[in-house]
């Protein structure tokens, strides 16, 4: 069984909500990035969403450019991500660990020569500008090599699209909460129900949920309708906030999860903020 | 016609595919959000395709607001100095607003109304997009924000001025290498953002499936224009083309209307810079390597890590990483030459161009001008060669004034 489904099973089976917690490899150093990913395993991170940084990050909004910018001026490659997730591995062998970035590092690297090599370490690939009709081929080489190829759903996503990116998808499927770049706060949780009713109709793999979610109490109203919360530029903020100061960085970064964590898991913390 | 360029011409004809792929170049490479809006902008622009009165309203605007045909001008004192074939200058710099850009504009425009988007965004390099998008913004009363690298702001600061008179609100991008692509990437988040009442105006032939293709429908206008003009002046076909690309609007739009003439060679000018060879230039046809960038697959500048590298050309038109897919796809196939000319002999060109024939080009058209003093010498007297000016020059004064030590 892979990673993810191990993960989703056994949250499932405590009737409990996965966190996601997504960082910028090589942010603010890429001799920063292991610590970091302790870090969000010990505030309760299930899965751990790994930015491989990219020069044109055309989906993302301030917080993570520029979180891409200090990364490549170290020159973070993929090569140096997987060397990252590789070390990583030597003392955590269950958290799941899924790449998300842009398709042309990737491309550049050689997808067949990527997948080989983080084959057994990474367990999924999420490509921002490779949807369903660019993907195919990618797809296939990630399935060979026990990779799972976890596609976007977007509000604007017709019953039509659902249906072909459900027929590919395996892992879980990633729910843009609405349209716009990472770091904005426009969330509007009753359009996100009803919308993640919509894709219920068509799978029942786990549905993350991503974008604008940057507290406890908007991860618990979310995930009242899916099986996982993304959490990504509130996390980046602090990093950029405390730069290389580590205790800094990982001691705000583990109580904004903690608090998350605990919302998610417990029933009574939930305020309503509407 | 070898067999071989017989079935290139004939590929080129059905060019793209229904997924807007040119050969292995081009295709829809966005976030999933845009897929849908991708979509019904391509079904949109079908049916206006084969709707007559969207054909009229864009033709009569053309003929009526922009001013074509544009002419088909001899130019007899540049021949007579470089002594080899005859040059013919497409005079694009003769449209409203000063460049080829506006064909385009004027199409998008007429399918956002078509869509009932109240809201245009547009990128800008040189600003021409940026004016000629402001343009047409207020003449149908839509609002209009267009994006701009903060450093092409410094160097083109006149349209900058121009677009803020027509209305538009031109913001400053200060991500990345704050010049054209960012301000593409910034174009695009905002696109993402407002996609319910915004219609995102692309500039050139690149971005996903459709832009390419219809950006290039309406450009051919250029060529189409330019092969009529060429039998009746000089009784046949020209022997060679000749224009600057950027991303390769003006370019695509005068070649391709002759890709069945394999006989007339097409050359394709990048930006040199200061020389392929010192890696601080604009040419990724003749220095780059495949990869995706902005919604394709295309030719890029890029390092082996894949991260986009900053590009360098005097001419802010030109300095972008990344082609149209098509000349990708034109580059392999053969069809086309794409070759470089520095920003040295980019501006040698405009002072000869403006000083022989009372012509001041664009920069970007410069760079197409000395490749063809170049070539003009290698051809007899009897040949014909068309250059596509694709604008004129009153933009690039400043620039070419702190060249020359002046303050304006
Ligand atoms: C006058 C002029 N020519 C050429 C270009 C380059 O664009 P393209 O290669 O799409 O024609 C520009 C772009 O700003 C321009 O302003």
């Amino acid at each position: 069984m892979s990673r993810i489904q191990a993960c989703f099973e056994q949250l499932a089976q405590n009737n409990k909500k996965a966190l996601i917690s997504y960082i910028t490899a090589g942010d603010p150093h890429p001799s920063n990035t292991l610590e970091i990913m302790h870090a969000l395993t010990d505030a309760g991170t299930d899965i751990i969403e790994l930015g491989i940084p990219f020069s044109d990050p055309m989906a993302d909004g301030p917080v993570i450019q520029l979180a891409c910018e200090r990364a490549l001026k170290h020159g973070t490659s993929l090569k140096d991500v997987i060397g990252i997730v590789k070390q990583f591995r030597q003392t955590n062998t269950t958290t799941p660990v899924v790449l998300m970035g842009y398709q042309n590092p990737i491309e550049i690297f050689g997808v067949e020569k990527f997948a080989e090599t983080v084959s057994g370490l990474v367990d999924g690939v999420i490509t921002v500008d490779l949807p369903p009709e660019e993907s195919q081929q990618a797809a296939s080489v990630y399935k060979q090599y026990d990779i799972d190829t976890i596609y976007l759903l977007a509000p604007t996503t017709s019953d039509q699209r659902i249906q072909m990116i459900t027929d590919l998808a395996s892992g879980f499927l990633y729910y843009v909460s609405f349209k716009g770049i990472t770091g904005a706060s426009q969330i509007d949780v009753n359009s996100v129900e009803a919308k993640i009713d919509q894709i219920r109709k068509h799978t029942d793999m786990p549905i993350a949920v991503g974008f604008g979610i940057k507290d406890a109490n908007t991860a618990k109203l979310v995930a009242g309708c899916c099986n996982a919360v993304v959490v990504g530029s509130a996390i980046v903020s602090i990093i950029a906030e405390h730069g290389k100061d580590m205790p800094a960085t990982t001691s705000e970064v583990k109580s904004l999860l903690r608090e998350i964590k605990d919302a998610l898991d417990n029933d009574e913390t939930i305020q309503n903020i509407a | 016609m070898s067999a071989n360029v017989k079935e290139n011409v004939m590929n080129a004809a059905i060019m793209p595919d229904e997924r807007g792929h040119f050969g292995v170049y081009g295709g829809r490479f966005v976030a999933e959000t845009l897929m849908t809006p991708l979509q019904e902008l391509e079904a949109e622009y079908a049916a206006s395709k084969v709707d007559p009165s969207f054909q009229k309203e864009f033709d009569d605007d053309l003929a009526h607001y922009v001013g074509r045909p544009s002419p088909l001008y001899f130019a007899q004192r540049l021949t007579k100095l470089w002594g080899g074939a005859k040059v013919y200058l497409k005079r694009e710099d003769l449209n409203h607003t000063g460049a080829h850009k506006i064909n385009n504009t004027i199409g998008q425009a007429l399918l956002a109304k078509r869509m009932g988007k109240t809201r245009i965004i547009a990128e800008t390099g040189a600003g021409q997009h940026g004016v000629a998008s402001a343009t047409i913004a207020a003449r149908l009363g839509l609002e209009c924000v267009v994006y701009m690298g903060a450093d092409d702001i410094q160097r083109q600061a006149p349209n900058v001025y121009r677009m803020r008179l027509l209305g538009a609100k031109v913001v400053p991008v200060t991500s990345g290498s704050r010049t054209l692509k960012d301000a593409l990437n910034e174009a695009l988040r905002d696109w993402v953002t407002n996609v319910d009442n915004t219609f995102y105006i692309i500039g050139t032939v690149a971005g996903p499936h459709p832009y390419p293709l219809l950006v290039r429908d309406f450009q051919t206008v250029i060529g189409r224009e330019a092969r009529e003009q060429s039998l009746d002046q000089t009784g046949k076909l020209p022997d060679a083309l000749v224009a600057c690309v950027g991303g390769g609007s003006n370019a695509i739009g005068l070649f391709h209307p002759f890709l069945p003439d394999a006989e007339v060679k097409k050359y394709g000018v990048e930006a040199g810079g200061d020389g392929v060879e010192t890696g601080r230039h604009s040419a990724p046809l003749n220095a780059g390597s495949p990869g995706v960038l902005h919604g394709n697959r295309t030719y890029l500048m890029e390092d082996n890590n894949g991260q986009i590298i900053e590009t360098h050309s005097i001419s802010a038109g030109l300095d972008y990483p990344g082609v149209g897919p098509e000349h990708s796809w034109l580059k392999d196939e053969g069809s086309v030459e794409y070759v470089t000319v520095t920003d040295d002999e980019a501006l040698a060109a405009f002072h000869q161009l403006t000083r022989i024939e009372g012509i001041i080009p664009a920069l970007e058209s410069s760079h197409a001008v000395a490749y063809t003093q170049k070539l003009a010498k290698t051809m007899d007297k009897e040949q014909t060669i068309i250059v596509n000016l694709s604008g004129r020059g009153d933009k690039d004064i400043n620039t070419v004034a702190r060249i020359e030590g002046i303050e304006l």
